[in-house]
């Protein structure tokens, strides 16, 4: 193990070891824990320039606030409304094209493997122009049907590539077997790689939950107004409206960044082996 | 030709309709994401690059002005300021590489609670980047502000980080380093946990320690890790656009802008509707990612053959 195991070492280097980590970690979050002590501030500490002190009490009447001034509820629900689908269509699509890619050989196998990649990689302002465009002429610009679209193809690149890698692993002779068997090419997805790469599934899953929550810029490009926008355009605006209200742009973003952050906390393992896929040869 | 990995040759009492289907059977499946991904993302590339020829106002007819988008590009002030801003970008994002293997080392021990730190650490990377800035915003913010106040208290007179022409772009990196040194870090841990511990204990009994030892021993086994960490790092500083939409929207006087920024704002916003000029922006940063992305796939074919 590197670095050596603070065990091995003298009871004073482990004592400052045991301060330093939660000094650290205080350190690391501080403008976090700064919005979210804002976020319950009243609006009377702000008034009367206490912004760093203990609030004079907790004021959660901020995030009531938001939500009856604002339609932070609608912009929420949207963003469940476009993610969802997203997720399930990204991960059903790239099942199909990572066990094409994975299992056949076959001479443009690796060429279209490496588009996906390639195509994922690419700055999202040299697709803006056609993108909106096409979703104009299909009549969904500004619907989450539009928006929902464009995400389930661009993250079928990502997909595919943790897809194709995974089932690549997963061992042959279970699939040849089924062949000589008689299997169907269809029934050996069906039944016998899909029920495998469940855990593939559950990693993208989540990948792509706090992918499409937190994307910005096509929601800006191809949504306007509070019926169609997710949560992080409709906080740009907010942000707009409410300045230096920071009692409830912090109430606002807290609220917008909870889904993700639940996610991640249910789903910790799944999302880190989908984040760290590659780091480990 | 045939679907198998070791291909026995096909016997010659195969039906010819039953191979060839063998053959259409990976198309059949890779069908409906191919199609959605030439749509929405393949052939896009290459409309865009013919858009740049065009002066179009996204509605009506577009009229062909040839390198005319370019050479205007190449007068550009504002054009170089966004290309300058992203270099500055790209060089200083990079220091999430080295920031988040130091804290992955110093988060690689095995005491009470670990796990928890570890998670808490990693905390920022799955907030969106639109929260990032809003909580970097208030931090700055001048009166308000946590890192406005210490700046008065040490020095005497507060800065407002992103007012300042000469401070701004370092302002918003800072906030972008934030969830990207979490990232680099998260996947250091992973790499750090596979190091193999009998090449560690030899390099040990030789003598080696500390900056040495993770130079010669330690290093050479993360090298997976810091691949996917440089190229997550690069694509991530050429693609910002969240932060300085929502951190400064390009100002103050167009200081911060990144040629993402300045595209959109270019073909999508009250500076008129100029949509073949953005595509000329477009077509010069996919160019630059290019460099980055042919290097990227580069690597990963060689690995792929040599598997």
């Amino acid at each position: 193990m590197f670095p050596r195991p603070i065990q091995t070492m003298s009871p004073a280097a482990q004592r400052t070891y045991k301060i330093v980590l939660p000094i650290m970690l205080i350190l690391w979050l501080l403008p976090l824990l700064g919005v979210a002590m804002t976020s319950v501030r009243p609006s009377g500490d702000l008034a009367a320039g206490n912004y760093f002190g203990i609030p004079s009490r907790l004021a959660f009447e901020n995030y009531a606030d938001v939500f009856r001034n604002s339609p932070l509820a609608q912009y929420l629900w949207n963003s469940f409304r476009i993610t969802i689908p997203v997720m399930f269509g990204a991960v059903a699509l790239s099942c199909l094209t990572g066990f094409a890619l994975a299992v056949y050989k076959f001479r443009l196998s690796l060429l279209v493997f490496f588009m996906f990649v390639a195509g994922n990689f690419v700055p999202f302002q040299i697709l803006m122009v056609p993108v909106r465009d096409l979703t104009v002429d299909l009549g969904l610009y500004n619907t989450i049907t539009g928006l929902a679209l464009f995400h389930i193809a661009f993250q079928t690149g990502f997909c595919t590539l943790f897809m194709r890698n995974f089932i690549k692993a997963l061992p042959r002779e279970l699939i040849e077997a089924a062949r000589v068997e008689g299997v169907t090419e269809w029934q050996i997805f069906w039944h016998i790689v899909l029920p495998l790469v469940r855990p593939a599934i559950a990693a993208l899953s989540v990948l792509v939950f706090t992918f499409i929550w937190n994307d910005y810029f096509w929601a800006m490009v191809l949504t306007t107004g509070a019926s169609t926008q997710p949560v992080t355009a409709g906080l740009n605006s907010l942000n707009g409206q409410w300045i230096a209200a920071w009692h409830l742009v912090s109430a606002g973003s807290i609220l917008a960044a909870l889904p993700p952050v639940l996610m991640f906390f249910m789903m910790q393992r799944h999302f880190i082996a989908g984040l760290t896929l590659g780091a480990v040869k | 030709m045939t679907a198998l990995p070791h291909p026995a040759p096909p016997p010659a009492t195969v039906p010819r309709a039953r191979r060839s289907r063998r053959q259409l059977t990976p198309w059949l499946f890779l069908a409906p994401g191919l199609l959605m991904f030439s749509v929405y993302v393949i052939i896009p590339i290459f409309q865009s690059i013919w858009v740049s020829f065009h002066d179009w106002d996204g509605l009506g007819a577009m009229r062909w002005i040839g390198l005319a988008n370019y050479s205007e590009l190449w007068w550009d002030e504002a054009f170089y300021t966004s290309l300058k801003n992203n270099i500055i970008w790209l060089a200083l994002y990079l220091l999430a590489v080295p920031a988040g293997l130091m804290i992955a080392l110093f988060l690689n021990q095995t005491v009470r609670g670990i796990r928890i730190y570890k998670s808490l650490f990693f905390f920022p990377f799955v907030i969106s980047q639109v929260v990032v800035g809003l909580i970097f915003s208030w931090f700055y913010a001048p009166g308000f502000g946590l890192f406005y106040a210490l700046i008065e208290w040490v020095t005497g007179t507060g800065v407002a980080l992103l007012a300042d022409e000469r401070y701004v772009t370092y302002g918003i990196i800072a906030a972008g380093l934030w969830p990207q040194i979490a990232y680099c870090m998260i996947l250091y841990l992973t790499g750090l946990n596979a190091v193999a511990p009998d090449q560690i204990e030899a390099a040990r009994l030789d003598g080696a320690k500390g900056w040495r030892m993770l130079w010669h021993v330690v290093l050479p086994q993360l090298r997976p890790a810091t691949f996917i960490a440089v190229v997550v790092t690069v694509i991530g500083a050429l693609r910002s656009f969240d932060l300085v939409s929502i951190m400064t929207s390009g100002g103050p006087f167009g200081s911060s802008r990144v040629l993402s920024y300045y595209m959109y704002e270019q073909a999508l916003s009250e500076y008129g509707y100029r949509m073949g000029y953005g595509a000329a922006i477009a077509v010069v940063l996919f160019g630059i990612m290019m460099i980055f992305i042919s290097g990227f796939i580069w690597k990963m074919w060689r690995d792929e053959k040599g598997a």
